[in-house]
C-alpha cells in the first residue's frame, strides 16, 4: 500500500507518529472487538499537531526526552514552525521518530547501528561548554546556556542522506550556524572553521575500545561560506523535543547537501582558520572520503555507488530505493559555492 | 647466545614433529560413554537444531518487524554472518577429532558444512531479494565491479560446488577428485573473511577474531601436514 502525501496536507491531517507505530495493535484491538473494515474510520484524533501546534511533528509522547536542565525547557517553549514550501521545509514524509533515534552512526558509541541509542542512555549533557578559538573576535570557553541564549530556535525539516547510501527526512530543533558565527566575530584571517566532538571514554566507551581506528575526538569542518550559507544549522533537538545523545546531544551541527558525517554530533569546540582543518574521516582514508563530501549522484564511493539511495524505514516488501539528487536536492541554495570547481576532484 | 636459540628450536621442532598430538585429550576417545552412538546421534539433532536457531529468530524478527529501520539490510547482514560463523566451526571439526579421537564428532563437518552453505545462500537472495529487488543489471555490475562483492561471489559458488557433492554417492563417484575439490573450503572462508573485512568502516574487531580463529584452523592443519610429511621422510630414511 502505498500512502503519498499531497503537499498541502494539513499537519492536524496526519496520523501521529505514536498511533502509526501502533498500528498492528490498534489494529488487533480493533478486530479484537470485533469491528472489522467500517472499524478503520474510528481512527482517534491526533494527539498533537492539531491544536494550534505549528510545529510539523512532535515525539510520540511515549518517547518523548524530559530536558536536561531547566533552562533547556523555557529555551524549547518558543520554536518557530519552518516556514511551508520554504529553503528549510520538504513535504516529504517525515522518518518516523523511533527509526531517527534508533538507527544511528555515532561511532564513539560503537559501530552498530542501535549501538548510539543502547549504550548512550545516561550520557550527560548538563553543564556543557563549548570553546571557540582561533581567528576570532570573542574567543572563549562559553557556557551552553549563555552560548545559546542569545538564538531563537527554529524547526526546520530536512533531508540527511548518509555517505552509506541511506537517508531520511528529519524535522531538527536548532538555529543557524552564521547566527552564531556573526556573533563571535572571526577575523579576516578565519577561511574555515573547524568543529570537535567530545572526547569522553567514560562515557563514550567505543573511544577506550582496542580495535577502533579513529584518531579522537572526531573532527570536522566547512569553507568559510559553506558554514555561512543560510541552510547550515547548529541542531540541539528534533521533533520539537530535546536532542537524543545518540543523535549527537546537546548540540550538533546540521549540514543538509552533504554526506552526513560531514554534520559533527556532540561539540565541544569551534576553531577558526587560515588553512583546510584536518577532518576525521579524511585523515582515515582520503581515497574514500574527501573534505568537501558534498552528496554528488555522479562520484561514486569506491566501494558503492552514490546514485541511488534507501529512504528510511523500508521494509521487505519496499526496498524505499530512490535516485540520490545533486547536492541532496539543495543545488538552488548551495551549487553557487562550488562554481568551477572539479567536483570528481575535490569530492 | 645464538647457539643456545638454535639447540632450543631444535629441541622444539623435534619435540612438535615426534609427539603425538594432543596426548591429554587423546584420553577422551577411551572414556566409553563418549563411544556411545546414541548419545552422538542426539548432539548431532541437538546441533542441527542450535544452528537453526539463527534463522528462526531472523524470521521471527522479520515477521513481527522488529529488525530495526532497514530490515532487509540486517537479515543480508545477519545471515552472512552466521554462514562464515557456520564455515568456521566446520572447519573446527576436523582438528577438534584429531586432537580429541572422538569419531562421532566426524559427520558434523558436513551438517555444519551445509548450514553454512544455506545462510550463505540465504544471504545472497536477501541481498538480491530485498536490497536490490532483483535489478540483474546492478546484481551483475556489483559481482564484476565490486571487488568486496566478486569475492563473497566466488566464496558462493565454492560453498555450493561443495554442497551438491556432499551426498555419499558423490563422494564415491568423485573419488580422489573429491577431497581436491573440497580443499577449495580453505580459499572460500578465506575470501568470507575478506569479504567481510572489505565492507567494514573502522570496527576491526569482527575481522581480527574471525581472521584470527581462521588463522589457528589452517595453521593447525599446516603443522599436521608438516608433521606428517616429516615423519614419512625419517620412516623411509630408517
Amino acid at each position: 500500500m502505498l500512502i503519498k502525501s499531497a503537499p498541502d496536507i494539513l499537519s492536524s491531517e496526519i496520523t501521529p507518529e505514536s498511533v502509526y507505530r501502533n498500528r498492528r495493535q490498534f489494529m488487533g484491538d480493533a478486530l479484537k472487538l470485533g469491528v472489522a473494515a467500517g472499524g478503520l474510520a474510528g481512527i482517534p484524533a491526533p494527539a498533537f499537531g492539531a491544536s494550534g501546534d505549528a510545529l510539523r511533528a512532535r515525539a510520540p509522547a511515549d518517547m518523548e526526552r524530559s530536558a536536561p536542565a531547566g533552562w533547556w525547557q523555557e529555551k524549547f517553549d518558543s520554536i518557530a514552525a519552518a516556514e511551508r514550501g520554504g529553503d528549510f521545509w520538504t513535504d516529504e514524509d517525515l522518518t518516523p521518530y523511533r527509526d531517527v533515534v534508533t538507527y544511528n552512526n555515532f561511532y564513539e558509541f560503537g559501530t552498530g547501528k542501535a549501538d548510539p541509542s543502547q549504550r548512550s542512555r545516561n550520557f550527560n549533557v548538563d553543564p556543557w561548554s563549548i570553546e571557540i578559538s582561533g581567528e576570532v573576535d570573542n574567543p572563549g570557553s562559553y557556557d551552553l546556556e549563555d552560548f545559546m541564549k542569545p538564538h531563537q530556535l527554529e524547526e526546520r525539516i530536512y533531508r540527511l542522506r548518509c555517505v552509506e547510501r541511506w537517508s531520511m527526512v528529519i524535522p531538527w530543533v536548532g538555529f543557524p550556524l552564521a547566527d552564531l558565527i556573526n556573533r563571535v566575530q572571526p577575523n579576516s584571517k578565519a577561511k574555515y572553521v573547524a568543529f570537535e566532538t567530545l572526547v569522553d571514554p567514560d562515557q563514550m566507551p567505543a573511544q577506550a575500545g582496542r580495535f577502533n581506528i579513529i584518531e579522537w575526538p572526531y573532527r570536522e569542518g566547512l569553507r568559510m561560506d559553506e558554514a555561512m550559507n543560510p541552510l547550515s544549522f547548529l541542531a540541539v533537538g528534533l521533533y520539537g523535543n530535546y536532542m537524543p545523545p545518540q543523535n549527537g546531544a546537546p548540540i550538533r551541527l546540521v549540514i543538509p547537501w552533504k554526506y552526513g558525517f560531514k554534520s559533527i554530533k556532540s561539540i565541544v569546540r569551534i576553531h577558526f582558520l587560515e588553512a583546510e582543518p584536518p577532518t576525521t574521516w579524511n585523515m582515515m582514508q582520503s581515497s574514500e572520503y574527501g573534505f568537501y563530501a558534498n552528496v554528488n549522484p555522479e562520484v561514486h564511493h569506491p566501494r558503492w555507488r552514490q546514485d541511488m539511495e534507501t529512504r528510511l524505514p523500508t521494509t521487505l516488501f519496499s526496498s524505499g530505493r530512490i535516485e540520490t539528487q545533486m547536492f541532496n536536492g539543495y543545488a538552488d541554495q548551495v551549487a553557487h559555492l562550488y562554481q568551477g570547481m572539479d567536483l570528481a576532484r575535490y569530492y | 647466545m645464538r647457539i643456545r636459540l638454535r639447540t632450543c628450536i631444535k629441541a622444539w621442532i623435534w619435540r612438535v614433529t615426534t609427539e603425538p598430538a594432543g596426548v591429554s585429550l587423546a584420553l577422551l576417545s577411551n572414556v566409553k560413554a563418549l563411544r556411545n552412538p546414541t548419545l552422538w546421534r542426539i548432539l548431532r539433532a541437538v546441533a542441527f537444531c542450535v544452528a537453526l536457531l539463527p534463522f528462526v529468530y531472523l524470521l521471527q524478527g522479520a515477521v513481527l518487524n522488529t529488525l530495526g529501520a532497514d530490515p532487509g539490510r540486517e537479515l543480508a547482514l545477519e545471515t552472512g554472518r552466521w554462514a562464515l560463523r557456520l564455515l568456521l566451526m566446520s572447519l573446527a571439526i576436523t582438528p577438534l577429532r584429531e586432537l580429541t579421537g572422538l569419531a562421532g564428532l566426524f559427520p558434523l563437518r558436513r551438517t555444519l558444512g551445509l548450514f553454512a552453505l544455506f545462510y550463505a545462500v540465504l544471504h545472497f537472495l536477501i541481498y538480491n531479494v530485498f536490497l536490490l529487488e532483483l535489478r540483474w543489471s546492478e546484481i551483475g555490475s556489483d559481482i564484476l565491479e565490486r571487488p568486496y562483492i566478486t569475492v563473497g561471489f566466488v566464496a558462493l559458488l565454492i560453498l555450493v560446488a561443495m554442497g551438491v557433492t556432499s551426498t555419499r554417492a558423490m563422494v564415491r563417484r568423485l573419488g580422489r577428485q573429491w577431497k581436491r575439490l573440497h580443499q577449495l573450503v580453505y580459499l572460500a572462508s578465506a575470501l568470507g573473511v575478506l569479504h567481510l573485512l572489505w565492507i567494514l568502516r573502522t570496527d576491526l574487531f569482527d575481522a581480527v577474531l574471525y581472521g584470527t580463529i581462521l588463522g589457528l584452523l589452517l595453521g593447525y592443519r599446516l603443522v599436521t601436514r608438516l608433521k606428517r610429511r616429516i615423519r614419512l621422510g625419517r620412516a623411509r630414511a630408517a
